[in-house]
């Protein structure tokens, strides 16, 4: 950890602006807040019509559930993509949700479910490689992109979202706002109490694209391949 | 390779590119797809000037208290157990990366897109320093494996077919497949996987770092960036100094208007902020974090005239409004950033010399002063740079020179404008057909070869105007 030639390479800057260096810089107010004005009215049940709306438009599947039809439907969508290998994110939400309960069942089924644990290191990572399906909790939803934001930490590794063929969220219901301004607005909040942010905060909007190779659309280039939000009622 | 692409003169780039008709056919659609993605996601928003007045207040106040920025966001960097390095040249940044590598004993770095490193050119370093050095963005990898530069900021391997990308395949790789795309993009997915495993270092770009956090942040669609940042032990993150906002709260609007300004996405698949190295109990990211901050001339823009052009957000809305782009293609500008802002920024980065034509690449209808979204004003910046190539530089030619004094002396002689205005229809005749010359003669060539020119009227305006006068007097 270190920082280097950092003096001179500011002086020289503050130099071209034609002044001595800034120690201090007040937040400046913006003429114009277009964004807070995005659905600021829309209920809860709106914005699940929004993310529903905008999850054909980004190749995602969207399903909807109860709390207690959680596992059940888990189970439909796993059974619908053929996929017996998962990897899961850890964590007291598994135990809130009774996910814990329904990762048992499967395993007991024959699925091969692998939960995030960091005492078993790149073990993880390997088990993520060859997963058909990755599951992770969204941490806050923006409805207007149909993004799931994930705080990846040791719970959450980066790897269960990015390397499984298949990404599924579970997105709970009370985690919906109208769009990326909410999100980074209680960041910014944070930062200011003094809670750094996540390592890692991933934006996940839909499966991997390209158009690269004469503007054709090709999903799944180099992380998932399909995508699915499962929006839990849990309110 | 630098800022530079290539030695060949402009005259000769241009000629390629009028005479590339897939490259033309293919980059004028994609510019309509992009610009009507880009106008339908702005109707969408309703109040699209009001984000592009917040755009570009937000610039503005990041670089008027650049070093003050800059500051906060080396030292949250530090905080968060990462390593900063200043860079004031290309040759500091490389020799910084390349002594990481050396003390990692690094065999293989995987890269995800980035500007700025074509700009210093370090993959050529890297490889110098004995690293195999892959490009995991689709596109990039086209392109290394070809040995081209990019055409496109967002797209760069626009100018390739697909049947040319499944020959660089097979020569390079040994591919059998077809030249399907899917099964194109597949064959990519599986090769990048084994290099994504085995690599020592990822090296990314920076599309906005957070200063008050110190997130480096990558928007991406492809995931490749989080591929770079997820698995190898090694993350090197180098960023152009002007690359960077105050707050989470900013970035949500720059980013907000880069998806919108450059394809009409609303957010693109992955926007990914990465704080320092992974935590404690935290398995995958990276141990070991180095943000490299690069000036190599940017300073040079700061207190200047041509500040604003340090706003950018590398979206591409100004090459895909651009009707020259549209007919000569990204290689014809010469340089790693083509397009209206490369003709703005290229000169300012790399000087004159080299890139004097450039400013003259535009037709100045300022469609790309209109489609930036943070209002740079780049056709009054391209009229600036010719002012100061003809005034300043004094880079005009000879023949130039010599035709603009003998205009001058001919239009202050009134006796020689008028007699010439009287003859020109006349004198013109035998190369005027239907009121239009096609292949005119002498200076007027240059012109005819590209277009039509109207023929003088039969009426002289002067005669025009003073038989109008007398009728009045009536």
């Amino acid at each position: 950890m270190a920082i280097h030639n950092r003096e001179a390479f500011l002086d020289n800057l503050a130099e071209q602006l034609g002044r001595t260096r800034r120690t201090k810089v007040e937040s400046p107010v913006y003429s114009v807040h277009p964004q807070e004005r995005v659905f600021q009215d829309a209920t809860q049940g709106e914005l699940v019509e929004k993310l529903e709306e905008q999850c054909k438009v980004i190749h995602t599947s969207f399903t909807s559930t109860k709390l207690e039809t959680l596992g059940e439907t888990l189970r439909t969508v796993l059974n619908d993509y053929g996929v017996t290998k998962v990897v899961g994110a850890a964590g007291p939400r598994n135990d809130a949700t009774h996910l814990s309960t329904v990762y048992a069942e499967l395993q007991s089924e024959g699925y091969d479910i692998h939960l995030w644990d960091e005492n078993k290191g790149r073990e993880n990572v390997t088990f993520a490689e060859q997963a058909g399906a990755g599951i992770v909790f969204s941490d806050i939803t923006l409805a207007e992109s149909g993004t799931v934001t994930l705080f990846n930490d040791r719970y959450n590794g980066r790897s269960i979202s990015l390397l499984p063929e298949t990404f599924i969220a579970i997105v709970p219901k009370s985690t919906l706002v109208p769009r990326m301004t909410q999100a980074s607005q209680l960041i910014h909040e944070e930062e200011k109490k003094g809670n750094p942010v996540s390592s890692c905060v991933s934006f996940v909007t839909g499966p991997s694209n390209s158009a690269d190779i004469e503007m054709n659309l090709i999903v799944g280039v180099h992380g998932p391949v399909k995508a699915t939000y499962i929006l839990v009622d849990d309110l | 390779m630098s800022i530079k692409i290539g030695q060949k003169s402009y005259g000769d780039r241009i000629q390629d590119g009028l005479s590339n008709s897939f490259m033309r056919k293919a980059v004028s659609g994609a510019q309509g797809r992009f610009r009507s993605g880009r106008l339908k996601a702005a109707e969408e928003l309703g109040d699209w000037e009001d984000w592009r007045t917040l755009g570009e207040e937000i610039r503005s106040h990041t670089m008027e208290n650049l070093d003050y920025y800059l500051h906060q966001l080396s030292e949250q960097v530090e905080n968060r157990g990462g390593t900063v390095f200043f860079a004031k040249t290309a040759e500091e940044a490389n020799e910084y990366i390349q002594e990481i590598a050396k003390k990692k004993q690094a065999k293989k770095v995987v890269k995800s897109k980035s500007m700025v490193t074509e700009e210093i050119g370090l993959n050529k370093a890297l490889e110098k320093s004995g690293c195999e050095v892959v490009e995991s963005d689709l596109g990039e990898w086209i392109l290394q494996l070809d040995e081209d530069p990019p055409s496109h900021i967002v797209t760069p391997a626009l100018h390739k077919n697909k049947e040319q990308i499944r020959e660089t395949f097979m020569k390079k790789k040994g591919y059998t497949g077809s030249d399907d795309p899917v099964e194109l993009a597949a064959y990519a997915r599986e090769q990048l996987r084994q290099d994504f495993l085995e690599a020592d270092i990822g090296v990314t770009g920076c599309n906005f770092a957070v200063a008050e956090s110190g997130a480096i942040t990558l928007v991406t669609n492809e995931g490749n960036a989080r591929m770079v940042t997820s698995l190898p032990d090694t993350q090197i993150s180098v960023m152009g100094m002007e690359r960077i906002v105050p707050t989470w709260e900013d970035l949500e609007v720059v980013v907000s208007l880069l998806t919108r300004a450059a394809v009409g996405q609303k957010l693109t698949s992955y926007i990914t902020a990465l704080t320092g190295t992974r935590l404690e109990d935290e398995v995958d990211g990276p141990e070991d974090f180095h943000l490299v901050i690069v000036d190599n001339g940017r300073s040079k823009i700061l207190g200047t005239e041509f500040q604003s052009a340090l706003h950018c957000i590398r979206c591409a809305a100004c090459i895909n409004a651009c009707p020259v782009y549209r007919h000569v293609g990204g290689h014809s500008y010469g340089s790693i950033y083509p397009g209206p802002i490369g003709a703005v920024l290229t000169p300012l980065l790399d000087g004159y010399e080299d890139h004097k034509d450039l400013p003259y690449a535009s037709t100045l209808c300022a469609a790309c002063t209109e489609a930036c979204p943070v209002k740079i004003p780049l056709h009054e910046h391209l009229i600036r740079h010719r002012e100061i190539i003809v005034e300043r530089e004094k880079m005009t030619t000879k023949a130039e020179k010599m035709m603009m004094m003998g205009f001058a002396k001919w239009a202050s002689t009134p006796a020689a404008y008028k007699l010439s205005t009287k003859m020109a229809r006349t004198t013109l005749k035998p190369w005027t057909k239907d009121e239009y010359i096609e292949k005119g003669p002498g200076p007027m060539k240059g012109w005819t070869e590209q277009r039509d020119f109207p023929a003088p009227s039969k009426e002289r305006f002067r005669d025009w105007y003073r038989q109008r006068e007398q009728r009045s007097d009536h």
